[in-house]
C-alpha cells in the first residue's frame, strides 16, 4: 500500500517534471527561432524603411532619378547618376587592380610559400582585412595621395595619357585625390577579403588531382592554371564578387580620397562622388524634404546593387561547397 | 632524332620560363600586399605615437582653434556604445546560431536565414545607419548614443551568428547523444553541453564582432553623431572615436589632425589586439 503510493507519487512527479521540461524546451525553441528570424526581419525592415523614405523623391522625379545627373540643392533638383557612376567606376578600378593581386597572394600562400611561413603570412593578410576603413581613408588622404600626385599620376599621364581615346582617362591636373586614388585605396581594402576566399577554395582542391598533374611533369604554374583554377572557378568568381560587394558599399575610405565633387568628368584623375560618400557628406545637413528623400533613394539604390551582387557571390560559393561535399 | 630532342628541350625551356615568370609575379603580389600593410602600420605608429600623451585620456575634445585637448569623451562614448552593443548582440547572436545548428539543419527558414546572414555580413554599413536613423532618430527627433549602439548591434549580430553556428557544428554528435541518453532536455543539451564544448570558438566570434564594430564609422555619423563635451548620457548625442577621427582629420587645425592620428592608432591597436586575441582562443580550441 505504502509502496504503491510512493510509486504513484514518483510517476506524478515525473509527469509534472516532464511537463515543465517540455515547456522549457518549447520556450527555448521559440526564443532561438525568434533570434534567427530577427536577421530576416532586419533585412526586410531596411528595405521597407528605405522605400518609404525614398518615396517623395521617387514620386517627384520618377525612375528618371537614377539616370539624371542633376544634383542642385538650391534648385531642389536631384538625380542619382553622378553618385551611382562614381560608385561603379571606383569599384571597377578596385576590382581590376585587386583581382590579379589577390590571385597571386592566394596562389603564393597555397602553392609556393614554405610551410613555416604560411601561417604568419596568412595572419598578416587577415590583419590587413581587420584594419578599420577610416584608417585606410586617413592613410589615403595624408600619405598616399601626395605621393600619388607627385609621382604616379604624372607618370601615368606621360605614358597612358598619350594613347588616343584611353588618354582622356589619364589626363588633367594631378591632384592626388580623385576617382583613381579612391579606386586604388578600395583595391587595397578588398584585396585581403578576395585573397582569403581564394586561398580557402584553393585549399579544397583534392591533393590527388594536383599530385597526378605533378606526376605527369606539370610545372607549378601549369598545375595552378589547368588544375586548381578550373576546379575552383565558381569559388574564385564568388570571392571576387564578395570583394565587389564590399567595395560598392565602402564609405569612409572613399569619402576621404574621392574629392566629393558632384560632377562627372571623363578623367579618372578628377574628383567625383560615390553614393556612400554623398550620404556621409550631406545627410547630416540635409533639410527634411526632397534633398533628404533623394539621399534615401541613393541609399536604396546602393542597397539593391550590393545585395544583388552579394547574393550572386553567395550563390556561387554555395555551388562550390556542394562540389566539395560531393567529392570528399 | 636530335631535332626532336632540341624541340622538346626548347618547349621545356619555354614552360620553365613561363612558370618562373608566373611564380615571380605571385611573389611580387605578396610583397606588394605586405608592403602596404607595413606602410600603413608604420605611418600610424609614427604619427600616432607623437600625439599620444596623458592629456589624450584626461581631457575632452578641444573647441575649434583652441590648443591642447584630448579624446577622453570620445573614448568613453565608444566604450559605452561598443559595450552595450556587445551585451545585446551576444545573446541574440548565440541563440540564432544555436537555432541554425541544433534545430534548423535542413529546414527552409534556416537556409534562408543563413543566406541572409551572409549577405548582412557584407551589407553596406552606411545603409544600416540610414535605417536606424529612420527608425529611431527621426522618431525621437534627436541623435543618441542608444541609436548608435543599435546600429552597431545590427552589424555585430551576423558575425556572432555565423561563427557560433560553425563552431557548434564542430561539436561531435556523440556528445549530444550522451546528453540525451541521460534524459537531458534539448535546451539543456544545447546550452550546457554543446555551447560549453564550443566555448572558446564562440568566444572567437564575439571578439571578432567586437573588433568589427569598434572601427565602424559610417553608421555612427547619422545615429550617435558626436558631442564636444564629456557625457555618459546614452539618450543624447554621444562622442565616439571613429566620428571624432573623421571630423578632426578633415579639419584645418593642426592639433585636431594630430588628435585624429592618436585616435586612429588607439582604434587600430584595439581592433588588431582583439583579432589576435580571437585567434588565441581559436587555437586553444583546436588544441583541446
Amino acid at each position: 500500500m505504502n509502496t504503491m503510493s510512493s510509486i504513484q507519487k514518483t510517476t506524478i512527479r515525473n509527469e509534472s517534471k516532464s511537463k515543465v521540461q517540455r515547456f522549457q524546451d518549447g520556450l527555448f525553441l521559440v526564443l532561438s527561432q525568434f533570434s534567427a528570424l530577427f536577421v530576416l526581419i532586419v533585412l526586410l525592415g531596411i528595405i521597407i524603411s528605405l522605400i518609404i523614405n525614398a518615396m517623395p523623391a521617387l514620386k517627384e522625379f520618377g525612375l528618371g532619378f537614377f539616370v539624371s545627373s542633376d544634383w542642385d540643392i538650391n534648385k531642389q533638383k536631384f538625380g542619382g547618376l553622378i553618385s551611382i557612376y562614381g560608385t561603379l567606376v571606383s569599384s571597377f578600378i578596385a576590382l581590376v587592380i585587386a583581382t590579379p593581386l589577390s590571385f597571386g597572394i592566394a596562389l603564393f600562400l597555397t602553392e609556393i610559400c614554405p610551410i613555416s611561413l604560411r601561417r604568419p603570412l596568412g595572419i598578416a593578410v587577415e590583419l590587413l582585412a581587420a584594419v578599420p576603413s577610416i584608417i585606410y581613408g586617413m592613410f589615403g588622404l595624408f600619405i598616399f595621395a601626395p605621393v600619388f600626385a607627385d609621382h604616379i599620376e604624372p607618370a601615368l599621364s606621360g605614358t597612358l595619357g598619350k594613347i588616343p581615346y584611353i588618354g582622356t582617362l589619364f589626363s588633367g591636373a594631378p591632384n592626388g585625390i580623385g576617382m583613381l586614388c579612391a579606386g586604388l585605396i578600395l583595391a587595397l581594402m578588398i584585396l585581403p577579403f578576395i585573397a582569403a576566399v581564394m586561398r580557402d577554395v584553393f585549399e579544397i582542391v583534392p591533393p590527388m588531382l594536383k599530385e597526378s598533374a605533378y606526376g605527369l611533369g606539370c610545372t607549378t604554374w601549369e598545375v595552378a592554371r589547368y588544375i586548381v583554377l578550373p576546379y575552383t572557378k565558381a569559388g574564385v568568381v564568388g570571392g571576387i564578387m564578395l570583394g565587389l560587394g564590399r567595395a560598392l558599399g565602402e564609405t569612409m575610405a572613399v569619402t576621404f580620397v574621392i574629392g566629393n565633387a558632384q560632377r562627372i568628368l571623363p578623367s579618372l584623375f578628377a574628383p567625383g562622388s560615390s553614393i556612400a560618400s554623398t550620404l556621409a557628406n550631406q545627410f547630416g545637413e540635409a533639410e527634411p524634404g526632397l534633398h533628404f528623400s533623394s539621399l534615401f533613394a541613393l541609399g536604396l539604390a546602393l542597397f539593391v546593387i550590393t545585395v544583388t551582387i552579394l547574393s550572386l557571390a553567395k550563390f556561387m560559393l554555395i555551388q562550390m561547397e556542394k562540389k566539395q561535399g560531393s567529392k570528399s | 632524332m636530335s631535332d626532336a630532342l632540341s624541340i622538346k628541350k626548347s618547349i621545356l625551356a619555354k614552360r620553365k620560363s613561363i612558370n618562373g615568370i608566373a611564380l615571380t609575379l605571385c611573389m611580387l603580389a605578396m610583397i606588394i600586399g605586405m608592403f602596404f600593410l607595413l606602410w600603413i602600420l608604420s605611418v600610424l605608429f609614427i604619427k600616432g605615437f607623437s600625439s599620444i600623451s596623458w592629456a589624450m585620456f584626461t581631457a575632452s575634445t578641444p573647441a575649434p582653434g583652441t590648443a591642447g585637448g584630448g579624446l577622453q569623451n570620445a573614448i568613453i562614448g565608444s566604450l559605452l556604445m561598443v559595450g552595450s552593443c556587445t551585451l545585446v548582440s551576444t545573446p541574440i547572436g548565440l541563440m540564432a546560431g544555436i537555432y541554425l545548428s541544433e534545430y534548423g539543419d535542413k529546414s527552409r527558414i534556416a537556409s534562408i536565414t543563413r543566406f541572409v546572414t551572409d549577405i548582412m555580413l557584407s551589407a553596406p554599413s552606411i545603409v544600416i545607419g540610414l535605417f536606424v536613423y529612420a527608425l529611431v532618430v527621426a522618431q525621437a527627433q534627436h541623435f543618441s548614443g542608444w541609436a548608435g549602439s543599435m546600429a552597431l548591434t545590427l552589424i555585430a549580430i551576423p558575425v556572432v551568428v555565423r561563427t557560433t553556428e560553425n563552431m557548434l557544428r564542430l561539436v561531435p554528435g556523440s556528445l549530444r547523444e550522451a546528453g540525451y541518453a541521460l534524459g537531458a532536455p534539448k535546451w539543456k543539451v544545447s546550452l550546457m553541453i554543446v555551447l560549453r564544448a564550443a566555448k572558446s570558438g564562440v568566444m572567437t566570434g564575439v571578439l571578432l564582432a567586437l573588433a568589427r564594430v569598434s572601427g565602424e564609422t559610417a553608421p555612427l555619423l547619422f545615429t550617435a553623431l558626436s558631442n564636444q563635451f564629456y557625457s555618459v548620457n546614452m539618450n543624447a548625442p554621444l562622442a565616439n572615436l571613429p566620428v571624432v577621427i573623421f571630423q578632426f582629420a578633415m579639419s584645418p587645425y593642426d592639433n585636431w589632425v594630430g588628435l585624429a592620428w592618436g585616435g586612429a592608432l588607439l582604434i587600430t591597436l584595439g581592433v588588431l589586439s582583439l583579432n589576435i586575441l580571437a585567434r588565441v582562443f581559436l587555437r586553444e580550441k583546436n588544441k583541446g
